[in-house]
């Protein structure tokens, strides 16, 4: 835009010199404001992250005694399921004899667990967020024998990586510590 | 106009000092020097931590403080190992449980101070129908906040002959009306202070007090912190502003 | 004045199907601002400023409140403790309310100091009062929102200034806490309500604008700008001098936020809402006193609430009540010295509206309320015809003229 200001004083005599402290001047306050600006938008995206008692509740302590040999619970953490399966013997070697060409993600099933009986992942579908079935008895396992994804036909094997459906990877898995041989914590 | 300006600020100013509402309640509270007060007031730690110590041994028998969680205690300095003790000194309910019935676990930080009584109902039941309130906010929930409750804690003495004293009740100079159902909660040598603090009934009410001035205002030190950062950079961007103002302006006031 | 010819072809091609860069190209680049505006004239853009900020602070709250009679108050705790930055936010949100009635009301008495709402602007401060009621609606429907004590008790008091009216008095009153009482069912429309009132304000301030840009600004001479020797375009005249205005606002502001953030509040507000015990002293937030004060001088329920309400009807008729000629204070000998007697007399009522209505305050309120609306429904129609007004000058440019004539000229030649 036309700034009359500044053609009024260029007639002036040395006017060079007081160009520049004039425009060295508007490009410090302008900067400072863009600084001052911009550190005061933080706090408005920043609420937006978790809050101190949302963090603090990051943890869940399970007790995994009472599941039995093929059974699985599903526990909630940070608002999401978490399934916890304690695997037979054929399902390990089932997940174990995997070869690493079948998987669209690979992973080998010793990677995603601590203790081979025990397969803790989180019970959220990678494509989009749904909550896969096979944790009852009943419920169908897909064509792997590990959960089936009913929103949009994923299916995922017995260590929980994906074999065949528009999900672009595994489930995953959750930090945690076994604290003893019966109680897990996750997070 | 500059009068114009400066009488409107004047009178801005008496506006806001007379809309202050200055209803005598009780005697005037003696005016402490509180470490936290002023611009650049920092709480001071030992004092935070001894406040802690009183508080948990002597006031937390009666009353609550329902917006502290144990997790907090990490702003007084303690460490997630102290922190994780404390909260697990304590009988949490939780459930319910596969039997769907509640249970007692011991607290974990993520957990709401353990309050002394289950409702207000039985607060009152225990405490012959009075009701010890919530000190989370007290400093804040006061006139005079931290000065109020230092003259509280500090201001038990003999009612004057002229003075009738309900059953149940006690003579206190500075709370209102005079007459307190708490009994005197401070006595000398109450509590044991591990730095070696001497415990006279004035260190104790000024630590605890500090304590509450801090669970009331948990941000205070970052906030005044981040003001003075804020404050100072916005006098300069005034400077600044103006300058271009002038300069702007310069042509038209040749 | 036409629009320039945009260079950007993005813009341009915008600009064609929408004029948004001509608009705001006319409206803040080359808008004629008369040159002599003080600084009182920045008041109403930083009015303006402190809205969005209000926004701006209201939404993220509202991402992190609960409106349930339970909740609310450990919800706003929640935010001053766990939130990240929520101390921060709560307390410009908080103080931002005393902000934007402390800039209004001087928007406002510059107003009638200069006579702004003289012809032909009379519309344009019909929608300052119009906004002005809205924030009182919006500002005390926030202020329950923390469901403290006072929170619970202003509900109710002023919510029961309704049962006043006869017939649908107490129909209103129901309708207003759906329920027998202020409680839950209140608490969640006031917050439904405070939410929409603030956008409502939006959309009066930019009705406002828009009479202003009709009629174009007043100014403290109070005559009518007569060509472009009398006037500077807004940028970057008056935008210079706005930012150093909004500067100045900023750090006052951030004084109170951070080192008095509970100045303007009540300690009562920090103990959670109990139906059962009224506090001793109840009051309302500040910027109420002067209204409260008008409301307790008078001992009928009836006429004490419409004496209230009129207090503020009365500036609806102000530019008839006033029937001087001139405009500005400065050219008015007499009004000038009455205005400040207004002020004071407001400021009396304040003082009084925060003190018990008992022996002495009551008589200086009720001589306070009594003067009030002697001001506005007597003196001023009286001043119009015994006060003899200063000659008034030919243009704004005109006084100015010895010395400055330079660059006067060269302003015309540009313009």
């Amino acid at each position: 835009m036309a700034n009359p200001a500044h053609s009024a004083t260029s007639a002036a005599p040395g006017h060079d010199e007081g160009e520049t402290r004039r425009d060295f001047l508007f490009l410090a306050t302008a900067a400072f404001g863009a600084v001052g600006l911009g550190s005061a938008i933080w706090p408005f995206i920043d609420q937006m992250n978790p809050s101190a008692d949302v963090l603090a509740l990051a943890t869940t302590e399970v007790d995994i005694s009472p599941i039995a040999e093929g059974q699985s619970i599903t526990v909630k953490w940070r608002g999401k399921p978490v399934f916890i399966r304690r695997r037979t013997q054929a399902e390990i070697e089932q997940a174990a004899k995997v070869q690493d060409s079948e998987l669209p993600d690979r992973q080998a099933d010793a990677s995603r667990v601590k203790k081979p009986e025990w397969l803790i992942v989180v019970g959220v579908c990678t494509h989009l967020g749904c909550v896969p079935l096979g944790q009852k008895v009943t419920d169908p396992r897909g064509d792997y024998g590990g959960w089936f994804c009913p929103c949009h036909g994923s299916h995922y094997d017995t260590s929980g990586r994906i074999r065949k459906g528009p999900a672009p990877k595994n489930l995953d898995v959750p930090d945690y510590v076994f604290l003893s041989d019966t109680n897990v914590r996750i997070g | 106009m500059r009068r114009f300006a400066l009488s409107a600020l004047a009178a801005l100013a008496f506006g806001l000092t007379a809309t202050t509402p200055n209803a005598a309640e009780g005697p005037a509270l003696p005016k402490e020097h509180w470490p936290f007060a002023g611009v650049f007031g920092t709480f001071d730690r030992g004092a935070l931590n001894r406040g802690f110590q009183v508080h948990k041994e002597v006031c937390s028998a009666c009353h609550s403080l329902s917006l502290i969680y144990y997790r907090h205690l990490a702003g007084i300095g303690l460490t997630a190992e102290e922190i994780r003790a404390i909260a697990a000194e304590k009988e949490v309910t939780d459930g319910p449980n596969d039997e769907g019935d509640m249970f007692k676990r011991p607290g974990r930080p993520s957990d709401r101070y353990v309050a002394p009584f289950a409702n207000e109902n039985a607060s009152r039941s225990a405490n012959n129908g009075a009701y010890p309130p919530d000190l989370s906010l007290m400093i804040k929930a006061r006139k005079g906040g931290p000065d109020y409750l230092y003259a509280i804690l500090t201001g038990y003495k003999d009612a004057p002959a002229d003075v009738r004293i309900m059953d149940g009740m006690h003579y206190n100079e500075f709370f209102p009306g005079h007459q307190i159902a708490m009994p005197m909660p401070l006595s000398e040598g109450g509590v044991t202070f591990a730095d070696g603090t001497a415990a006279t009934v004035g260190a104790m009410a000024r630590d605890v007090t500090t304590f509450l001035a801090w669970t009331a205002e948990p941000e205070m030190e970052q906030r005044k912190q981040l003001g003075v950062k804020v404050v100072l950079f916005l006098i300069v961007f005034s400077g600044l502003t103006y300058a271009v103002k002038r300069k702007v302006w310069a042509d038209l006031h040749a | 004045m036409n629009a320039p010819e945009w260079k950007n072809p993005v813009v341009r091609w915008i600009d064609f199907r929408l004029p948004i860069f001509s608009f705001v190209y006319h409206e803040l680049g080359v808008y004629p601002a008369p040159r002599n505006l003080n600084y009182f004239w920045t008041f109403g853009s930083l009015a303006g400023i402190v809205l969005v900020i209000m926004l701006a602070s209201g939404i993220v709250l509202a991402f992190n409140y609960t409106p349930h009679a339970t909740m609310a108050f450990d919800s706003v705790e929640r935010i001053m403790r766990d939130v990240n930055w929520g101390w921060l936010l709560r307390y410009i949100h908080m103080n931002g309310g005393s902000a934007f009635f402390i800039v209004v009301y001087i928007h406002m008495f510059r107003g009638l100091y200069y006579g702004s709402y003289k012809y032909p602007r009379e519309i344009l401060w019909f929608l300052g009062v119009i906004i002005l009621l809205l924030m009182m609606a919006t500002a005390f429907m926030g202020y329950v929102l923390p469901w403290g004590q006072m929170s619970f008790w202003g509900a109710t008091v002023i919510t029961n200034l309704f049962s006043a009216f006869p017939l649908v008095g107490e129909s209103i009153v129901t309708w207003l806490w759906g329920g027998y009482s202020v409680d839950n069912p209140t608490l969640n429309r006031f917050f439904a309500l405070h939410y929409l009132l603030a956008f409502v304000i939006v959309g009066a301030a930019a009705v406002h604008l828009w009479a202003l840009h009709v009629q174009k600004s007043n100014n403290p001479m109070g005559i009518d700008t007569k060509g472009p020797q009398d006037t500077v375009p807004f940028h970057p005249y008056m935008t210079v001098k706005d930012l150093f205005s909004l500067s100045v606002f900023l750090t006052v502001f951030s004084m109170f936020v951070f080192f008095a953030p509970n100045f303007f509040g009540e300690p009562d507000n920090y103990i959670p809402a109990n139906p059962l015990v009224t506090p001793p002293h109840i009051v309302p937030e500040w910027y109420f006193l002067p209204y409260y004060a008008i409301l307790r001088s008078i001992p009928d329920k009836l006429i004490g609430v419409l004496a209230m309400f009129g207090s503020i009807f009365v500036l609806f008729l102000l530019p008839w009540l006033d029937t001087s000629r001139v405009r500005s204070g400065t050219f008015r000998p007499a009004y000038k010295k009455l205005f400040w007697v207004f002020v004071v007399d407001c400021i009396v009522l304040g003082y009084v509206g925060a003190n018990p209505p008992e022996g002495y305050f009551l008589i200086l309120g009720r001589l306070a309320t009594i003067y009030y609306f002697f001001h506005f429904i007597i003196l001023l129609p009286l001043l119009g015809w015994f006060e003899r007004p200063l000659p008034l000058p030919t243009s704004i440019s005109q006084p100015v003229l010895g010395g400055r004539t330079a660059a006067t000229a060269r302003h015309m030649e540009k313009a």
